[in-house]
């Protein structure tokens, strides 16, 4: 990846953590450590993946990206926002009852959100379905998806993964945010999902680890699994939660608490240091 | 009277036919299709046919996907897993971004027969008319089936549509004037006593019943009141006003479906005596379908009880 690049999406990324910080405080609720984690992931999709025009949302050739982790609407609203999908200033409506920023993302209301998800489980069979009719109406469209960690643990995510693998679906691509965390604690001790990349390549996966917060690294990924032919592929991005809040690193409290005021100051005091250090590079 | 043809015979034979005109239709289906009947789609548009293995969470979320690419999707699989295992896929990833996915759940009710209560859904039009967004339908005929698939066909939005499994009568194409129209009951026999609200297989009973009480001077009105949800209201509150006396049947439980829909519009905009028959809250049991039916007392003279009764609350 070339450094221009690199620099760019790292500045974005670190708007996106402050847009999401602010969108969680400023609604005194929603889901702030996965957001963190899977911020990378998204900056890279859509600031350098994805063929999407932010003009045209609903372009039937366009590449698609579904939430199956849905409650970390923070990172995907501060994403779109940033994309043009909507104005930046629109996050101060996340979760208000006066506009239709939900809690978790709406197709129906939000330009830019593929698919409305948030029930963990159900929107790899939806991505599932996007890739399908790809295939079905010969078009040269991806389907993203972005699971969770804790995520997999629902059945419907390995029904998904069968028929995926069944018709093999090649123009869908999963990650999986592997922070290691989840409501109750630790993924190991609530229900133990490892070893993800034996269990998905047991079901018929093309399987890449990566370092999730690593752009050069998400991008081969995402790279060579377009490259790959007749199997979909997944990431198994590892990655920290809460990551790049001294504070809520590594800790399952933050997974769907929002900060008060003045953890909110020295979180929002972190991330500016962090944008204005990628600024400076 | 018509020749006895299963429901869901009938879906299967206006599936392909309507797959012929429409080349976005496509259907899934979840290791049933031999019952379902989307078998014969799947031979005749195997690229449209998605067999999704016994995984019907998953159908239902596939479905949504294709449905937000434009593909019109018919998923079917027995009600009981349609409306129950996968109730929270429907509801969450169909009905609430109203996406245009039908819902077909065959087997439904106690006509299942011998495979019993597991398979038995007597549930479905409660699970499925609690969800906004939703459309609910369940034909009484083969006639009214092949028309409601292309209603829901050219219907943007989701809807469940229930499918039987016992081979009926064709009542429906005998009756003068019988239209069908997603959301509008039929009226298909004139009656002053009392009206007989019914959906499913039991609109055949419901004639029967009818004719029964017409032997002991009640003068009964039939409704097939196909689509539950949205109700006909209009034509509901018209019975009751000019009947005064208002009898449901269903093969559901009498919780949550077609009676309590009923009785809930006309608590409100027209009280007469409401009593509601179907399966009595509890579960079924295996037997020879027909057997089954009388055991629960699914039968015309059920209903004629019922309609007796009910003339009886008026005075």
């Amino acid at each position: 990846m070339d450094q221009a690049k690199l620099h760019q999406l790292a500045v974005t990324a670190a708007k996106g953590r402050l847009l999401a910080m602010e969108m969680v405080h400023t609604a005194a609720s929603g889901h702030i450590g996965g957001s963190l984690s899977v911020m990378d992931a998204l900056v890279e999709l859509y600031f350098d993946v994805m063929r999407v025009d932010p003009a045209n949302p609903k372009d039937p050739n366009r590449d698609r990206f579904v939430l199956s982790k849905g409650h970390c609407t923070p990172a995907l609203y501060a994403v779109l926002a940033m994309r043009g999908y909507f104005p930046e200033e629109d996050i101060k409506l996340f979760r208000s009852i006066t506009a239709h920023y939900s809690g978790h993302p709406d197709m129906v209301y939000v330009p830019g959100v593929d698919m409305s998800t948030g029930s963990l489980g159900q929107g790899i069979s939806a991505a599932v379905g996007m890739a399908l009719a790809g295939k079905v109406d010969k078009k040269d469209y991806r389907v993203y998806a972005a699971l969770g960690d804790g995520e997999v643990e629902e059945g419907q995510v390995w029904e998904a993964a069968m028929a995926a693998a069944k018709y093999k679906l090649d123009n869908l691509c999963a990650l999986v945010d592997v922070n290691g965390l989840q409501i109750d604690g630790k993924t190991a001790d609530v229900m133990p999902s490892e070893p993800l990349d034996e269990k998905f390549k047991a079901f018929g996966w093309n399987v890449i680890p990566v370092d999730g917060h690593d752009f050069a690294q998400l991008e081969a990924a995402y790279a060579a699994a377009a490259a790959h032919k007749g199997a979909p592929t997944v990431l198994l991005a590892k990655t920290v939660k809460g990551k790049g809040v001294s504070f809520m690193e590594n800790d399952a409290g933050w997974h769907g608490k929002a900060p008060n005021d003045e953890q909110y100051e020295k979180a929002m005091a972190e991330l500016r240091d962090a944008l204005a250090r990628e600024e400076g590079k | 009277m018509g020749e006895k043809i299963a429901t869901r015979a009938a879906y299967g034979e206006a599936l392909v036919e309507l797959a012929a005109r429409d080349s976005q239709v496509v259907a899934l289906d979840a290791d049933l299709s031999s019952a379902t009947m989307s078998k014969k789609f799947s031979q005749t548009y195997p690229d449209r046919f998605f067999n999704m293995g016994i995984a019907e969470c998953n159908m239902m979320g596939v479905a949504a996907g294709l449905a937000t690419c434009g593909k019109k999707p018919f998923a079917s699989t027995f009600a009981m897993f349609a409306a129950g295992r996968a109730f929270e896929q429907v509801r969450n990833s169909i009905a609430y971004p109203r996406l245009n996915v039908k819902v077909v759940g065959s087997h439904g009710g106690l006509s299942v027969g011998e495979d019993g209560a597991t398979h038995q859904c007597c549930e479905d039009f409660g699970l499925m008319r609690v969800v906004p967004n939703m459309l609910v339908c369940c034909p009484c005929d083969a006639n009214e089936m092949k028309l409601a698939v292309n209603a829901l066909a050219e219907y943007d939005g989701p809807a469940y549509l229930r499918l039987g499994r016992l081979a009926v009568e064709t009542v429906t194409d005998a009756i003068p004037g019988y239209r069908f129209e997603l959301g509008k009951g039929a009226v298909l026999r004139p009656g002053k006593d009392v009206t007989i609200v019914s959906v499913g297989m039991m609109v055949q009973m419901a004639l029967q019943a009818a004719e029964l009480l017409a032997g002991e001077g009640i003068d009964a009105r039939v409704i097939d009141m196909h689509t539950i949800k949205p109700l006909d209201e209009e034509l509901l509150i018209q019975a009751a006003r000019e009947t005064g006396a208002v009898v449901t049947t269903e093969e559901h439980n009498i919780i949550g479906g077609l009676g309590e829909a009923v009785a809930g519009c006309l608590a409100a905009a027209c009280p007469v005596p409401v009593l509601r028959h179907g399966v009595e809250d509890t579960f079924g049991r295996s037997g020879k379908a027909p057997l089954v039916l009388e055991h629960y007392g699914l039968t015309p003279q059920a209903i004629a009880e019922k309609a007796r009764k009910a003339v009886a609350c008026k005075k």
